[in-house]
């Protein structure tokens, strides 16, 4: 054979695998089943899809969110210690210490649902049940004034209904926001006069050492 | 030296740690979490004596069937930051850049970030479900993705965060802490592509969800172009099989963007016609600027580059005269097609050089070596991508963005060399 036959041959043989893989339908994995799927889809969407039959009223939600949340977010969902606070920061976004609470900042009701029932309580997530997850829904909406009947129910029919305060809050990602290398020719000597240090991390002294604990500010 | 002068086996010098701790207190050096000053040499081990090491057997094979770094490398380790967050199981810790070369990380020292603790999924009972828009709904064994064609990829993995203390000002002392929320590793597994094309995608296909099987039930929304692309179900690290927090045995790999959305223990992807706005798109990773509006789905990690030596953790301890600077350097769009350090804080630059591969979305490792004559140097370096991007400084971002962003922050970092040698994390005007 001359190597040129040889070489098509290989390049052949090469483009059979890739073939394959791209047609897809290797006939790998078996088909879930519906019961399969119900048991892990688990995801709810702004528009509603995922969203499981059930409701719960405030006063419901006040009684789970004390047994189940409360030890780390606090009894009205202010945060307890270092955990986060889930209601109130009104008009702090543009301040030095924003608080991004479920109220303040989140776009979505359907995120607060989606949350709770997938990850919440922390350390035993997805124990809870629809109705238990649409009460506690039901009592952060009330929590943070999106609500303000204390006999609402909140329920897969009316769900989507509710709009959160901060939904137009969001915008697309802006970059590139700095000056691409076509605009600014990066200057590479004499570029300044004078270079003074304006900050140091050991002013503020939140290092962590081997042999010790440094307390220090939590920047989220 | 005759053999009787020796002395006996065992009078050592004294521990590493101590002479590190009397090092420390006598020294000016900063005092920092994985600082290490070499010890004093045993002159028993140094010529013209002949070392232990060099007359007796050493172990033999089997000693160690899974090797292990040795014993003088213990303070090489991942470190956290306790501060930062409320709970051991939803945290962060971070490489020790300063003490690793090349562009590789070691398994055992890629930072770990977890929402709900490392899940331990044995192989036998792992399962990976496709559902939604797809023609038929799938669920995979490991020994299914298998089956599929491997390809093996080098890929940094950067969490948005990394940087996120340092947005207000200089605050910790060491590039670990830093920069450290970054790792590089080659990943062998199947591309996303070729899973869903099993399914078969429905033309209303434009998002995909994918799930952790973990107690965080980790859940982001990846546009199906990215899917389709460069995306990959990843079961092997550096050759060996994911470690546990690396989300064994099989995790997502999203070259260029956000770690948080590289799901680890990967249970499900869901295709849907619109993204979901989970938790970790919406109230986290998202990037709130001054004016109170915050963007989201900033995927893309911009170009970023960090010397690691010398370093807060990693001083000058040889005196002046040659000295070698080196760093990191990478770009989520790309290749990095130059580094640019100054040693004066800007007032000159000079173009470092790239040693090793040069792989789009991968760490590029620059180096730079001159005399040093003793005296204060202002440390930094610039990278540039492929796509003309240029490394911004941490004003420019702080200009258009505010201070409030925490994520994506990948402005130019400053280092103080001191005259004796020791480093600390500044900026400068």
């Amino acid at each position: 054979m001359s190597k040129f036959l040889k070489v098509l041959t290989v390049a052949a043989g090469v483009s059979l695998v890739a073939g394959a893989a791209g047609a897809g339908k290797l006939g790998l994995g078996t088909e879930a089943t519906p019961e399969q799927i119900a048991g892990w889809d688990i995801d709810v969407r702004p528009d509603g899809q995922g969203l499981p039959e059930g409701r719960g009223t405030v006063a419901e939600g006040e009684v789970v969110f004390a047994e189940q949340c409360a030890i780390c977010h606090g009894d009205f969902a202010e945060g307890a210690g270092r955990w986060p606070v889930l209601a109130g920061g009104w008009d702090t976004l543009k301040s030095q210490n924003p608080v991004k609470t479920i109220g303040s900042y989140w776009p979505y009701l359907s995120t607060v649902y989606d949350y709770i029932y997938r990850a919440m309580p922390f350390g035993n997530a997805q124990s809870l049940t629809p109705d238990q997850t649409y009460a506690i829904v039901a009592y952060l909406l009330y929590m943070n004034d999106v609500v303000t009947d204390d006999e609402f129910e909140l329920s897969k029919e009316n769900f989507t209904s509710i709009r959160m305060p901060n939904e137009d809050g969001f915008i697309d990602d802006g970059r590139p926001d700095t000056p691409l290398v076509s605009e600014v020719q990066p200057c590479m000597t004499d570029c300044k006069e004078e270079v003074k240090i304006t900050k140091r991390a050991r002013i503020i002294d939140v290092t962590p050492e081997d042999d010790g604990e440094t307390a220090g500010i939590n920047v989220d | 030296m005759s053999k009787s002068d020796r002395p006996e086996k065992g009078i050592a010098s004294p521990s590493r740690r101590n002479l590190l701790k009397a090092g420390l207190a006598a020294g000016g050096l900063a005092a920092t979490a994985g600082f290490a000053r070499a010890a004093e040499p045993d002159p028993y081990n140094l010529p013209p004596n002949v070392a232990d090491w060099s007359r007796y057997l050493g172990v033999g094979v089997d000693n160690a069937p899974y090797g292990m770094p040795s014993e003088h490398e213990s303070e090489v380790v991942r470190r956290s930051v306790e501060w930062l967050t409320a709970s051991r199981e939803s945290s962060i810790n971070f490489t020790p850049l300063h003490d690793l070369d090349g562009i590789i990380t070691p398994n055992g020292l890629c930072f770990e970030r977890h929402h709900g603790g490392v899940a331990e999924m044995n192989p036998t009972d792992y399962r990976l479900m496709i559902n939604g828009l797809v023609d038929k709904p799938l669920i995979f064994t490991l020994e299914d993705l298998k089956r599929f064609p491997r390809e093996n990829r080098i890929y940094f993995l950067e969490c948005a965060a990394n940087s996120g203390m340092e947005w207000r000002g200089a605050q910790l002392n060491g590039c670990q802490f830093t920069h450290g929320m970054v790792h590089c590793v080659m990943y062998t597994g199947v591309p996303l592509k070729y899973i869903l094309e099993e399914a078969g995608l429905k033309t209303n296909a434009k998002w995909i969800m994918p799930e952790g099987g973990d107690a965080a039930g980790m859940n982001r929304s990846v546009p199906i172009e990215k899917a389709l692309d460069d995306c990959m179900v990843a079961f092997k690290m550096n050759g060996e099989a994911l470690r546990p927090e690396q989300g064994y045995p099989a995790r997502l790999v999203v070259p260029g963007w956000e770690g948080n959305m590289w799901v680890k223990w990967l249970r499900r992807i869901e295709v849907g016609d619109q993204p979901w706005h989970a938790r970790e798109e919406t109230s986290k990773y998202t990037d709130l600027l001054a004016n109170g509006k915050a963007r989201r789905f900033t995927w893309v990690m911009d170009t970023k580059s960090v010397i690691t030596n010398p370093s807060p953790q990693a001083p000058i301890t040889h005196g002046k005269g040659q000295t070698v600077l080196t760093g990191l350097a990478w770009s989520g769009n790309g290749r990095i097609t130059r580094v640019d350090v100054t040693l004066d804080g800007g007032k000159n630059w000079h173009q470092a050089r790239i040693d090793g591969p040069s792989l789009p979305k991968a760490l590029h490792r620059f180096y730079f070596e001159f005399d040093w004559d003793g005296s204060d140097l202002l440390l930094q370096s610039r990278a540039y991508d492929e796509t003309g991007y240029v490394q911004p400084t941490k004003d420019e971002l702080r200009a258009v963005r505010g201070e409030n962003s925490i994520y994506h922050n990948n402005g130019i970092q400053t280092w103080h060399v001191m005259a004796d040698g020791g480093v600390e994390n500044v900026e400068i005007s």
